[in-house]
């Protein structure tokens, strides 16, 4: 790495860094739960390992632990993580031209936070190379992965619960919310928002979660006509 | 009890699937130019789904059973506004704060 990209590397590492307060009770919970559960304690952290997926794991675990059918619990647990095909998708312009060795990393370690921080970074910033793009992207995951891995081996070890006093559940919804406030920068991505939020409401009864993936595409097909309509309001204007 | 082999067949599945989802569009369409109307519509990605995700947990929190919580939606407007008015670092701090607070206070 060139002395440009480690520091772009950092950057990335210091942005992402204030989800550490969000991920490491949100593992250790897991890791509490998980052993709560029976799991032992290489069960607890291989699933963290080859999973990443905090909200998917929980969900696995409880119909696991209800003794649901094996596609049951996976498609349930698929369906939580089916929002990261977007996340995906989303990032094809920025890191789609990395090595497909780098590309397969990146897809084991896309999370909500890095996918929600290095975006944001990348549409702020657009005419960065895309050495610094893969290195501000690594540098995000770093920080939230290795915290994710040990936390998860610590809940699973120490196996005592958090308080409840201190709500640590709500973390999960806060850390979300600070994922997207900073991205409301235009008037497109704060109707897609508010769009996204009565959808979900009205899709609520959808099952397998499936009604955040309706919500969501909802809110982006109608964020993106708004930003279709502001152009050719610009181009009449203009002519 | 949770079965060891039913264990390791759903850890393994859900490993190699999640991963698939994740690598889908940019494992395959990697370097391609995307059309303009797409870039658009994937620029919204994060406020399409991350808002989304959140509703359910803040209207309908698992940790009252489901019953909806004035104090905590409380705190995720407050989130909200510091995140959107100030940043992340904010938004975590005035979220958790403001639950906190209004617990004490109310006891």
């Amino acid at each position: 790495m060139s002395t440009r990209q480690r520091q772009v590397f950092w950057q990335g590492f210091r942005d992402c860094s204030p989800f550490i307060v969000i991920v490491i009770p949100f593992s250790l919970l897991f890791g509490v739960v998980a052993r709560d559960a029976g799991l032992d304690v290489f069960q607890v952290v291989a699933m963290s390992a080859m999973v990443i997926a905090g909200a998917s794991q929980f969900t696995a675990l409880s119909l696991l632990a209800d003794q649901a059918p094996v596609f049951v619990v996976l498609l349930a647990s698929l369906a939580v993580n089916l929002r990261m095909a977007m996340y995906s998708a989303a990032l094809v312009p920025h890191l789609g031209a990395a090595p497909m060795r780098l590309r397969v990393l990146m897809a084991y370690v896309m999370v909500d936070q890095t996918y929600a921080v290095a975006s944001n970074k990348f549409e702020v910033e657009p005419q960065m190379p895309l050495a610094e793009k893969i290195a501000y992207y690594f540098g995000s995951i770093t920080v939230v992965c290795i915290p994710w891995y040990l936390c998860t081996f610590l809940g699973a070890v120490i196996g005592q619960a958090i308080p409840p006093a201190l709500s640590a559940d709500f973390a999960v919804p806060v850390c979300f919310i600070a994922l997207f406030a900073p991205m409301l920068r235009s008037a497109a991505h704060i109707i897609g928002a508010f769009v996204s939020v009565l959808a979900s409401i009205l899709f609520q009864a959808v099952p397998w979660n499936f009604g955040v993936i309706l919500a969501a595409m909802l809110a982006i097909a109608v964020a993106a006509q708004v930003e279709f309509w502001q152009r050719r309001r610009a181009q009449r204007k203009a002519s | 009890m949770i079965d060891t082999g039913t264990f390791w067949l759903v850890t393994i599945l859900l490993g190699v699937l999640t991963w698939l989802i994740r690598f889908s569009f940019l494992g395959l369409l990697g370097g391609r130019e995307l059309p303009d109307w797409l870039l658009v519509h994937l620029r919204y990605v994060g406020v399409g789904v991350l808002p989304a995700m959140v509703v359910p947990m803040v209207l309908w929190p698992a940790a009252t059973g489901g019953a909806a919580d004035p104090m905590r939606i409380f705190a995720a407007a407050a989130a909200l506004y510091a995140g959107w008015r100030f940043g992340v670092i904010a938004a975590l701090a005035a979220g958790m704060m403001t639950l906190w607070l209004l617990q004490a206070l109310t006891g």
